[in-house]
């Protein structure tokens, strides 16, 4: 298909078909400002935008793949299950459905990796398995992942992107926050380096645990971060909320950040701090 | 005004009776003592009836009830010498998390706690006791004052959750919450969480990461208000009724899940019947704790804290 015959289409195809097949398609619409891109340049372009520089959300292999050395990933822990301790109706279900589409078995990959010849472990959320939203193996596998690199004696890197705890697990989702807490401050009392890297979106329980407490907290360009919803705040204060509220820009202005990094620089950023945290390297 | 709580209602409807016929019995010199005693045995069944089978929205109710005491309140009826201190040195002082020192039994003591008013004006004056960033940042102030002077810490946790405001965002209500929660995994002093009203998600667990955690009988403490839970799942907060029952946020709910260490028992009908009773309750399980607690090394509590959250969680 040529992109002339996508964009000769009728008019009278509805609007939302037209994006689905797009999307589909060998071409890739921007969500924010719809410049239309090649799938397989925005693909090489780290999936950002080339014209308004917005930083569509990837899945966690694709993060792998961006941020470690090309077959060095290793992954832990893909063999936990998640089960139903309040008996939520379909709650397994769901989850079913979003391992068959992910290929992933919770909304977080971790295993170990090498950053430019660096040993680190790692661990990425998926905000396409639910939400990215944390009930027990989530939190189980992040604080695994912890452990891991506090015993190996290398840095620890999370890429966040949830909604917060998962509500179906109730005050078990809660408490992950506090287990995987436990584990980051022993890793951080013996000297071991903690990169956070948030990205869109970072809200609740994970930009309330531990999101916010790396050595380093990094962000991505316009990346949602924010510890209560947008419309919850909007009713609390009765008053109109910035356009830029609860962005990585919002943050860094207030001072919640160490910098913001664009995908592009993302790899390098990483690489050098990683180095500047080896005895011996420079 | 006394706040009537919905399923209390027969048991208030028996109580007009019994003081009707006394009146009757004083006024037209009636004699109805007989009819009395058996309605006073009725009144004394049917509550226990009532209060031995709570319900986990009755449970809210009385979690949320006006008259329910105040951390304020229990640290007056249990500690001596208690000095309070403000601010977290870098902000302002928040009067929705309050803290400072006293004894017990001649032991020192830091004590922090949410603070809600019971009426109006000091609700308002306690943000309803929804702490912002500052009210965190004290509450963490203090406890590494306790840690520098070697005595344990005990938390009142007493919240719908942390303030979701613009100047919360702003100021990192986020950070604020998560390094408690990473600075108080740290702590090499004995730290007793006690849930005594609403334990509402991350603002309850910002002063939560404990060696022990203790609820009142009829204290909730979850991951979202059964409205919230039920404005989500089903599109409609009328039913926070049946998600209360569903979250599992009650106490004794969370002492089976081992999500708390236990169960403070409340006085018949709820602590607000008689706080100065029910503090002897809470004031018995505080010292039960430090009693432990105070035998373990300074390794020995990060450890036993560690292995505490460690293992709190539900998977195959």
């Amino acid at each position: 298909m040529s992109i002339k015959n996508i964009f000769s289409k009728p008019n009278k195809i509805k609007k939302a078909q037209e994006q689905n097949d797009i999307k589909a398609g060998v071409m890739h619409q921007c969500s924010e400002c719809k410049h239309v891109t090649v799938t397989k340049d925005l693909q090489k372009n780290l999936h950002v935008c080339p014209k308004c520089n917005y930083h569509h959300k990837i899945n966690s292999t694709e993060r792998i793949a961006q941020t470690l050395d090309e077959g060095t990933f290793e992954s832990m822990d893909d063999h936990l299950k998640t089960v139903n301790p309040l008996g939520f109706p379909g709650y397994v279900e769901k989850v079913e459905i979003d391992i068959a589409k992910t290929g992933l078995n919770e909304a977080v990959l971790t295993g170990t990796g090498e950053i430019d010849g660096r040993p680190i472990v790692i661990a990425v959320m998926d905000s396409f398995f639910r939400m990215g939203s944390m009930g027990s193996v989530v939190g189980e596998k992040i604080t695994r992942a912890v452990e891991k690199a506090t015993e190996l004696k290398v840095p620890f890197i999370i890429f966040t992107a949830s909604g917060g705890a998962r509500m179906q697990e109730g005050a078990l989702s809660l408490m992950q926050m506090a287990k995987t807490s436990v584990a980051l401050e022993k890793h951080s009392r013996e000297g071991n380096l903690y990169i956070s890297v948030m990205t869109h979106p970072t809200t609740g329980g994970i930009s309330a645990s531990f999101a916010s407490v790396g050595d380093y907290n990094f962000a991505e360009p316009q990346a949602l971060i924010g510890f209560a919803g947008r419309r919850v705040i909007e009713q609390t204060v009765r008053e109109k909320l910035p356009d830029d509220f609860q962005t990585a820009e919002f943050l860094l202005k207030h001072g919640q950040l160490d910098k913001i990094i664009p995908r592009n620089e993302m790899k390098q950023t990483l690489s050098t701090i990683v180095k500047l945290h080896t005895k011996g390297a420079n | 005004m006394e706040q009537i709580l919905p399923f209390e209602k027969p048991l208030i409807e028996l109580r007009a009776k019994i003081d009707e016929l006394n009146s009757v019995t004083t006024e037209a010199n009636i004699d109805f003592s007989e009819e009395i005693a058996h309605l006073e045995t009725k009144l004394a069944k049917l509550q226990d009836e009532i209060y031995s089978n709570l319900e986990a929205w009755d449970r809210v109710q009385i979690a949320r009830h006006q008259q329910r005491p105040t951390s304020l309140d229990y640290i007056h009826a249990i500690f001596d010498e208690f000095i309070e201190l403000h601010g977290d040195r870098n902000y302002g002082d928040d009067e929705a998390l309050i803290g400072g020192i006293a004894s017990i039994d001649g032991q020192a003591v830091t004590i922090v706690g949410h603070q809600r008013g019971k009426a109006t004006k000091e609700n308002i004056r306690r943000n309803f006791g929804m702490p912002h960033p500052e009210g965190y940042r004290k509450a963490l102030r203090l406890m590494k004052q306790a840690e520098k002077f070697n005595r344990p810490v005990i938390c009142f946790v007493d919240t719908k959750g942390a303030y979701p405001g613009k100047a919360a965002e702003e100021r990192g209500q986020s950070e604020a919450i998560a390094r408690n929660l990473v600075e108080m995994a740290g702590l090499t002093v004995p730290v007793i969480s006690i849930v005594i009203g609403e334990g509402g998600s991350g603002g309850a667990l910002g002063i939560s990461v404990a060696n022990q955690i203790y609820m009142l009988e009829n204290s909730t403490f979850s991951v979202i208000s059964p409205e919230g839970a039920a404005s989500i799942l089903w599109k409609d907060a009328s039913l926070a009724k049946t998600a209360a029952e569903a979250m599992r946020i009650t106490a004794p709910n969370l002492k089976e899940s081992e999500v708390i260490d236990d169960v403070i028992q409340e006085i018949p009908g709820g602590a607000h019947k008689n706080q100065d009773e029910q503090a002897v309750y809470v004031a018995a399980a505080i010292r039960k704790g430090l009693a432990e607690l105070n035998q373990l090394s300074k390794d020995e509590l990060v450890e036993q804290r560690y292995a505490k959250f460690r293992k709190i969680g539900s998977f195959a």
